[in-house]
């Protein structure tokens, strides 16, 4: 590439366009002003002018859950950045790819306490894969070659470069690089994996369990998933995103399991006596107390990521590597291994869980015509939508019953946010899944709470046109915590309830978009007819849910896996 | 099993890193160990044969299990080049000592004697006071510290330590200009 003369400005530009980015999102600021004058002149990136930073960050993540690319959001210095840390931090929880690039004071001011000057790079430290503050205009085709590969490689992440306003003006001769060097970042591992002590596990276990976690779809392991999971023939448990690594209609798929995974699920994984660990890793949301899990199992951990390895659970045979790489090995392995010395019969385990399963079903009831069972909800949508649609959710009790009740078949169908919880998460990154899937069918699944958290993008799903649409069932109540009340504290409901505000259709017509509302059950068929059949932008659909319909199964925090509360 | 690495009980371990020497290296590392709640005991950082690198040497005091967690924590950050437990067994380690002591000049003949036999050196000497100078590992430092007490110590200032494992072996890889 010939070198050419430009601002840092133009070169950050320049550098998003060689890495391919198409959709962008952020908020100008006057420390990154030179970057939006610079962007104003390209052809190829097309910035989504959100109305919160934070907004900016989770459409960029729902945008990478979705095409699998690194989402890119920008944010000026100061509060600018500041509001990208909570999707900044959702990103490095749930290992998404993300690069954040924010303007800062000029050279001269950092440090002095100048106006709109914060220091981001100390502020997400803890929640990037690595960040930079760039000193030398010179540096800058470096850093952000780097920041894209260390976003995207190994275990994905977030990453933030950190510019002040001197550099984006000053001049260098950009040439972008090819390669990377980077003696610190060792993304291919250096330890010799133990397929062999793995295949002797699997070979002589009489009750194994496979649980799957988001490292499948980041890895985009998903035939080779399905390949070693029939080989081996155990029962398939998943975590939040794990979700559609396996489709939850393969018969030996479980579906999720833990704090609000199904009976049968957390039963089977309790009575294990192997587990084979893909791209997961050992949450206290889906381990429930550590010092009983799964007493009897030892464990295969396959993850890219060394230091997950042992954190939690101590791994029997710890296999560091890529998964879309190493699992056809170990597949290859195994094969190996029944072949020369034959198996553990599993038929009588596949037999008990079948039987849990049969026993212990998820399940709802409707009752009455007053109110409309949440989960009813979920299950009526995905009928309508013959389970195709993408779905991104906020956070509470509607989050727990879609992960219940979306029968997820597809790679990334289901996106959330899992490892830190995110309120507001489903408005934002269902923008980020249609800009990245013009073609799919975009649903949202939100919480009244939840919605309001981030609603005011709203404007910008609304000037994009998207046809997204957002269910939110609406309990007023703040509803996850709601039932911790009724569960936990006595049924003393210190701040939970909403009160019925803003009046949703109303708020749907400001934003100049559809509203509709059902309230009884006998309204809920039509409502959601209606809102499936809309083109031509957003629709905002408020389902009044049944206030006290709570998420079971659930084991209480801190209780083992298989102490669970009703769902009888 | 549980996490219980709150309080700091636990062994001495020493870990080595070679690091990238850019702004805010120290800051990272030192941020990962608070937030992870990672005792250190000692942490000592200076320039290496190679200008661009600088070497650490932190002392935790964990569990060998949560010292194996910690070197895999420490090696993700982008410009930690390497980091290795370095064995106790092969370990040449030293700590610097500097102890003042306030005493009368009668005094100062016994603890001139007293310095010789921890090989020490008196490196400031004041009608009333002292400065002891020490060097060795911490088990030599912390029993001149013991003796030293007798006479009144006023400040001590330790450098923490420092280690390097006998043998040909480095923490550089191989591959490193």
């Amino acid at each position: 590439m010939a070198r050419e003369k430009m601002t840092g400005a133009q070169a950050v530009v320049r550098a998003l366009e060689a890495e391919g980015v198409d959709w962008l999102f952020g908020v100008p600021g006057g420390a990154i002003l030179p970057i939006y004058d610079a962007l104003f002149d390209s052809k190829k990136l097309k910035h989504v002018l959100v109305r919160h930073e934070q907004t900016g960050a989770h459409a960029a993540e729902g945008y990478a859950h979705a095409t699998g690319k690194v989402g890119v959001c920008f944010g000026t210095s100061g509060p600018g950045a500041t509001n990208l840390v909570t999707g900044i931090a959702d990103a490095y929880l749930d290992s998404v790819p993300m690069v954040a690039i924010t303007g800062n004071v000029s050279s001269a001011l950092i440090g002095s306490d100048a106006f709109q000057e914060a220091d981001i790079t100390g502020i997400t430290m803890p929640i990037t894969k690595h960040n930079w503050l760039v000193t030398d205009v010179k540096d800058l085709p470096r850093i952000l070659k780097e920041a894209f590969y260390i976003a995207r490689t190994g275990r994905p992440g977030p990453v933030l470069v950190d510019i002040p306003k001197d550099i984006q003006n000053a001049e260098l001769e950009f040439e972008y690089p090819e390669t990377v060097n980077i003696p610190g970042y060792h993304p291919p591992v250096r330890e010799e994996p133990r397929l062999k002590d793995a295949a002797a596990l699997i070979r002589a276990s009489s009750r194994p369990i496979i649980y799957l976690g988001g490292g499948v779809r980041t890895a985009s392991a998903y035939e080779e998933v399905a390949q070693f999971a029939e080989l081996v023939g155990a029962p398939v448990v998943t975590t939040v995103h794990g979700k559609g690594a396996l489709p939850e209609t393969h018969p030996q798929c479980l579906g999720m399991f833990g704090m609000h995974g199904a009976r049968f699920a957390n039963y089977a994984v309790q009575d294990s006596d192997l587990i084979i660990a893909l791209g997961a890793r050992f949450d206290d949301r889906v381990t429930g107390k550590l010092s009983t899990f799964a007493p009897e199992a030892k464990v295969v951990h396959l993850d890219v990521d060394p230091a997950e390895i042992s954190k939690l659970v101590t791994a029997t045979v710890p296999l560091v590597g890529d998964l879309k790489l190493l699992l056809p090995q170990l597949t290859a392995e195994v094969r190996k291994a029944f072949a020369a010395s034959g198996r553990a019969d599993l038929a009588p385990w596949v037999k008990k869980v079948a039987d849990w399963r049969e026993k212990h079903p998820l399940h709802y009831a409707v009752q009455g015509d007053e109110f409309i069972e949440p989960q009813h909800v979920i299950r009526r949508i995905w009928e309508k939508t013959q389970g195709k649609a993408l779905v991104t959710t906020g956070v509470g009790k509607h989050q727990m019953f879609a992960a219940q009740y979306w029968t997820t078949t597809q790679p990334r169908q289901f996106i959330t946010s899992g490892g830190l919880g995110t309120m507001g998460f489903c408005l934002p990154a269902a923008i980020g899944v249609q800009l990245g899937k013009p073609d799919a069918l975009v649903i949202g699944i939100d919480g009244d709470g939840s919605f309001q958290m981030t609603l005011q993008d709203l404007a910008t799903a609304v000037d994009l046109k998207l046809n997204i649409k957002i269910f939110i069932l609406n309990n007023l109540f703040l509803g996850m915590v709601h039932q911790w009340q009724d569960l936990f504290y006595e049924k003393r409901l210190a701040e939970t309830p909403l009160s019925d505000l803003p009046d949703l259709v109303k708020l749907a017509d400001a934003y100049s978009c559809l509203g509709l509302r059902a309230r009884k059950p006998s309204e809920l068929e039509d409502v959601l007819d209606r809102a499936l059949a809309h083109k031509g932008g957003p629709v905002i659909v408020d389902i009044r849910t049944r206030p006290d319909a709570h998420v079971y199964p659930m084991v209480p925090a801190g209780a083992p896996l298989n102490d669970m509360i009703d769902g009888e | 099993m549980e996490r219980d690495e709150k309080l700091p009980t636990g062994s001495s371990h020493t870990v080595s890193l070679l690091v990238e020497n850019k702004p805010g290296v120290l800051h990272r590392i030192a941020g990962l160990f608070s937030r992870r709640g990672y005792n250190i005991a000692s942490l000592t950082v200076g320039p290496t044969e190679r200008p661009e690198y600088s070497r650490m040497t932190i002392v935790v005091l964990l569990s060998s299990k949560t010292v194996e967690q910690v070197v895999r924590q420490v090696q993700k950050l982008v410009p930690v080049v390497e980091v290795r437990e370095l064995s106790p067994v092969d370990l040449i380690e030293r700590e610097l000592l500097l102890v003042k002591i306030r005493t009368p000049e009668k005094n100062h003949a016994e603890l001139r004697a007293l310095a010789e036999t921890y090989e020490a050196k008196i490196v400031d000497v004041s009608p009333d006071a002292l400065i002891i100078e020490a060097s060795g590992n911490a088990g030599k430092l912390d029993a001149l510290e013991d003796r030293l007490a007798t006479y009144g110590i006023q400040e001590i200032c330790r450098s923490g330590r420092i280690a390097l494992e006998r043998g040909f072996k480095t923490l550089a890889p191989p591959n490193l200009k």
